[in-house]
């Protein structure tokens, strides 16, 4: 084995041990109160009948508190954060996450307020959902918002029922959804829950939507276009008033997937361009923090023809006789109903007007124009030195707020692959960007370096990438066998699928 | 004006420079001159820290959530204790703040949480597979339809009225995507009735959905209903509250093929609805056709264990059109905050914890159901939620005083009326662990008063029905 370290780290030497193996029968950490006064301590089996109850206790750990700290902080220290290190992850937008909205959301006003609380007990819970919806239409130039759907899936099935339900509405029942080659493997997964079949458009040259293939491929029969943009190449697609024309003309919707709206806000609006339904990922843009994968919340935002259908109950306001009162509108007669539970992700609502609120619309613009310059410096950073020689970006052309590096040339004439320099990455303590996806590019590497990242951050990865390349020249195998100073090494994943273990043994 | 950016001015043109550009406007050419935004977006200016800290805090000022009254809500979402370690865990930044788990080497921590969730929800829900999380609990239900249809080739969707309002709504909505005919098979003395099940599915029947305990709080007997479902291939899908399990049979002993629900009640806080995680566990059979991320042991290049996300194949990154679903997020942060949760009950405490419900409730239901102008609305076993009946409409007995001068707050039950006019005259009550045998007191004063009229007792008590001047805390 080659590699710069043959000793464990203090990480790697401590080796995993579940909750589980930790326990120790008798141990425990909750205290409940009591019973109370006047409560008696009947036999359970005379509340529920006896065929209705559990045998045997659940295997759940037993342990104390301060075990269980000390398992979860150490256990802690094994993943790589957002607040340690730079975290260029392509279409994920992974910018600081203000400590400021974790405070507010966890006011008790917030946070431990009944979901089914009578609206008028409610007020301002309501009327921090109006005003984010607000802002959220205004953001994305549409005028109407529903703030329901859970991530940025859910938003995408959402858009795709309500086209649905508009055509529908029509007496009209279209089979297809087009999709770019480009397009995140969330869209396609969407469209055949919604029932539709997906036809793919190929991209041109320019990374942009293939307007001949396009126009090939609508006609009455296309449900709606599904797009981002700037796209996942990180391209701003200038066609995108011909493109919207196409398919408004043959009766289809513009569907816009907001992953990528950390470009545009204040520069240029969805709504302005032609779509007719936006998803918007407010762990993306708008700072609620990943959660190591979730929560997040995706709102959607609709153009007026598509409004009557939005998931119900809808937040309002209303104004009778100076009084304004915020309720939830169940009175949605062409709805296409509920997406999931009660009013949707409330704490992630919190966060995300408290930084809309602290940034505004000057502060909102401001950042998409420095994630914009940030991006554009690192590839320029990247096109120099060896990067620029093993590492070409997929599309010569200013970037938007991410672009695309094809590892291709790095394969074929040093040996690595996108996968190597990127597990390489980590023992110099950086996260790596995006990798093998889009899939239009061979040996992709998706780079996102958001508004958030100092200069410096970006000098050190982009150092750092042409230090890989320089040792790789010299002796591959350190990046093949990379990395060395994590957690653990290299796992074995096809292992892991074959044979799954998917949870302790019993 | 926070823009957490760090850029100065000679920073910023020091980087324009390099890039060989004169301004950032030059940056944004690509963007079409007739689509670009040529005013300012009409939204406030940015404010100070402090200023958001007193705006969003004034709003939180004027809601009445559970530490200023007793909260008897339930429908789902529950008002728990939460340990604070699980506050101390979720909040480090190394939990906080990384994406999903795609560089394994650097996610361990996160992987592991996700197979230690996976092995408790498997152990309560008595199911041998478990996912890493799910959105939440009704859209769960939608998840679990996709995966029956997708495995019996059939299109019929079966559920009892005493599945969560939310969770039909939510398979309603989803139904006409996934191409499924919906049937409801009503209730009889708050249970789901038998006769009408066995009627209802047929050999088209994808799968049937139970929930236990149901709606309407009552505890049903799974395997009975089952019968009916294994009869005609269909597979038995149960929506379960998580916190019922440490007393309940679990549903993997009653034949279910699918258990799923929310899990707010395990962690996390109420949050007026969310975020919350949904968790979802099935048989053996289904492990390669499960929604959402999945989390499995390996081993590393020198032999060491670790975790990865495992059975990808189902996903959509990689399946892209034909994946088992689009769901992408396991709500990891609200999953860790279960787990947490749940070592901190343990094997003892998350036994104690149902038997305390179980018998704080049965007091509660006796004290009310003999108030006069209440009744039961049903008899059947219960856990931690009742439903009661009122002479006086619901919504004349939940103003918590007279309303004469002005709004008053409204005493925290759920009313029954909008998801089920045939129980337009009843609501719901539910207990946990932080409702005192004194706030249970208090409901039951509350609710003789809202029964016989306020007239001028609204000044006579606080929230835990204490004489007071000056009104209700």
């Amino acid at each position: 084995m080659s590699g710069p370290t043959l000793t464990e780290t203090p990480q790697q030497a401590d080796r995993a041990r579940t909750i589980y193996e930790k326990s120790v029968p008798g141990r425990r950490a909750a205290q409940l109160p009591p019973l109370g006064e006047g409560i008696e301590e009947t036999p359970i089996e005379e509340l529920i009948p006896a065929n209705l109850l559990r045998e045997k206790p659940a295997e759940l750990p037993e342990t104390s508190e301060p075990e269980i700290i000390r398992h979860y902080n150490r256990l802690s220290r094994r993943n790589f954060d957002l607040d340690t290190g730079f975290y260029p992850l392509g279409s994920c937008t992974m910018k600081y996450n203000p400590r400021l909205n974790e405070r507010v959301a966890a006011l008790p006003g917030h946070s431990k307020l009944h979901p089914a609380t009578d609206p008028a007990d409610a007020q301002g819970a309501l009327q921090l959902m109006y005003l984010l919806q607000e802002s959220l239409a205004e953001i994305t130039g549409l005028p109407t918002v529903s703030l329901q759907p859970s991530a940025g899936s859910q938003g995408e099935l959402a858009g795709l029922l309500l086209t649905r339900a508009y055509h529908a509405d029509q007496g009209r029942n279209p089979t297809k959804v087009l999709t770019p080659d480009t397009a995140h493997g969330t869209n396609p997964a969407s469209v055949t829950m919604a029932g539709y079949e997906v036809v793919k458009v190929a991209t041109n040259e320019e990374g942009g939507v293939d307007v001949d293939d396009l126009r090939s491929k609508v006609d009455e029969d296309v449900a709606c276009l599904m797009l981002t943009n700037p796209n996942t190449l990180g391209v701003f697609d200038e066609n995108i008033t011909e493109i919207a024309g196409l398919v408004h003309e043959a009766g289809g919707l513009l569907y816009y997937d907001g992953a990528n709206l950390n470009a545009i806000m204040g520069q240029a609006r969805p709504g302005d361009m032609g779509f007719d339904i936006v998803h918007v990922n407010l762990h993306k843009s708008f700072s609620q923090p990943h959660g190591g994968g979730g929560p997040g919340a995706g709102p959607i935002a609709v153009s007026g023809r598509v409004e009557p259908f939005i998931p119900r109950p809808q937040v309002i306001r209303e104004e009778a006789d100076g009084e304004v009162f915020y309720d939830l509108d169940y009175d949605r007669p062409k709805s296409i109903g509920r997406l999931r539970g009660f009013q949707g992700n409330f704490g992630v609502f919190v966060r995300s007007l408290a930084y809309i609120l602290s940034l505004g619309g000057d502060g909102l613009a401001e950042a998409s124009r420095l994630a914009v310059l940030n991006a554009n410096y690192l590839k320029t950073r990247l096109s120099e030195g060896r990067a620029g020689k093993y590492l070409p970006v997929a599309f010569e052309r200013h970037c938007m707020h991410e672009f695309v590096l094809s590892g291709a040339p790095m394969k074929k004439e040093l040996g690595i692959k996108t996968l190597d320099l990127a597990k390489r990455l980590l023992d110099f303590g950086f996260h790596p960007p995006t990798v093998y996806f889009p899939l239009l590019v061979d040996e992709a590497l998706m780079v996102e370096p958001v508004e958030t990242e100092a200069k410096e951050h970006l000098d050190a990865f982009a150092d750092a990438i042409e230090q890989i390349l320089e040792e790789a020249e010299s002796d591959p195998e350190i990046a093949r066998n990379a990395p060395y100073t994590t957690p653990v090494r290299r796992l074995d994943e096809v292992g892991a699928t074959r044979n799954p273990r998917i949870r302790q043994p019993q | 004006m926070a823009g957490y950016t760090p850029a100065t001015d000679p920073e910023r043109a020091e980087m324009l420079a390099r890039i060989g550009v004169d301004s950032i406007d030059d940056l944004f050419e690509q963007i079409p001159a007739d689509i670009r935004l040529d005013r300012p977006l009409d939204l406030e200016d940015g404010m100070s820290e402090s200023e958001v800290y007193r705006l969003l805090a004034g709003f939180a000022d004027t809601n009445l959530d559970a530490e200023r009254i007793p909260s008897f809500l339930g429908a789902g979402m529950y008002d728990h204790y939460v340990p604070a370690i699980v506050d101390a865990i979720v909040s480090r930044s190394e939990f906080l703040t990384p994406y999903t788990p795609y560089q394994p080497e650097v996610s361990q921590g996160g992987l592991q949480v996700m197979f230690e969730f996976q092995t408790a929800m498997s152990e309560i829900t008595g199911l041998p597979v478990s996912n890493a999380g799910l959105y939440e609990g009704p859209s769960a239900a939608a998840s679990a339809a996709y995966l029956a249809m997708g495995q019996t080739r059939r299109t019929g969707l079966v559920v009892s009225r005493g599945l969560h309002p939310h969770s039909r709504e939510t398979l309603a909505t989803h139904a006409v995507g996934f191409g499924a005919t919906l049937v409801e098979v009503g209730m009889e003395g708050g249970l789901t009735s038998g006769e009408e099940l066995e009627a209802a599915v047929t050999e088209e029947t994808a799968a049937v959905f139970l929930q236990n305990p149901n709606f309407l709080g009552a505890v049903e007997d799974i395997s009975a209903l089952g019968e009916a479902v294994r009869a005609k291939g269909a597979l038995l899908v149960v929506q379960v509250d998580p916190m019922t399990l440490g007393i309940l049979r679990p549903p993997g002993e009653c034949g279910a093929d699918i258990a799923y629900g929310e899990g707010q009640p395990l962690g996390n806080r109420l949050d007026f609805g969310g975020p919350s995680f949904g968790f979802f566990c099935a048989k053996e059979e289904y492990i390669r056709k499960m929604p959402g991320r999945i989390a499995g042991e390996t081993t590393d290049a020198d032999g060491r264990r670790g975790f990865v996300l495992t059975l990808q194949t189902r996903e959509q990154h990689i399946r892209r059109e034909k994946a088992t679903s689009n769901i992408c997020t396991a709500q990891a942060l609200n999953a860790l905050a279960g787990m947490v949760h749940l070592a901190w009950l343990g094997k003892q405490g998350f036994v104690e914890l149902g038997e305390l419900m179980a018998r704080r409730t049965a007091h509660a239901r006796r004290l009310i159901g003999g108030l006069d102008g209440y009744e039961l609305l049903h008899d059947a076993p219960v856990v931690r939620e009742f439903a009661v009946r009122s002479e006086r409409p619901v919504e004349e007995i939940l103003p918590l005083g007279d309303e004469a001068h002005g709004p008053a707050p409204r005493l925290p039950v759920y009313p029954l009326g909008r998801d089920y006019p045939e129980y337009e005259d009843s609501f719901l009550v539910a207990v946990t662990e932080n409702r005192s045998v004194d706030e249970i007191g208090w409901l039951a004063h509350m609710l003789e008063h809202g029964q016989a009229g306020w007239g001028e007792h609204i000044h006579d008590h606080d929230h835990e029905g204490n004489p007071v001047a000056g009104g209700v805390a």
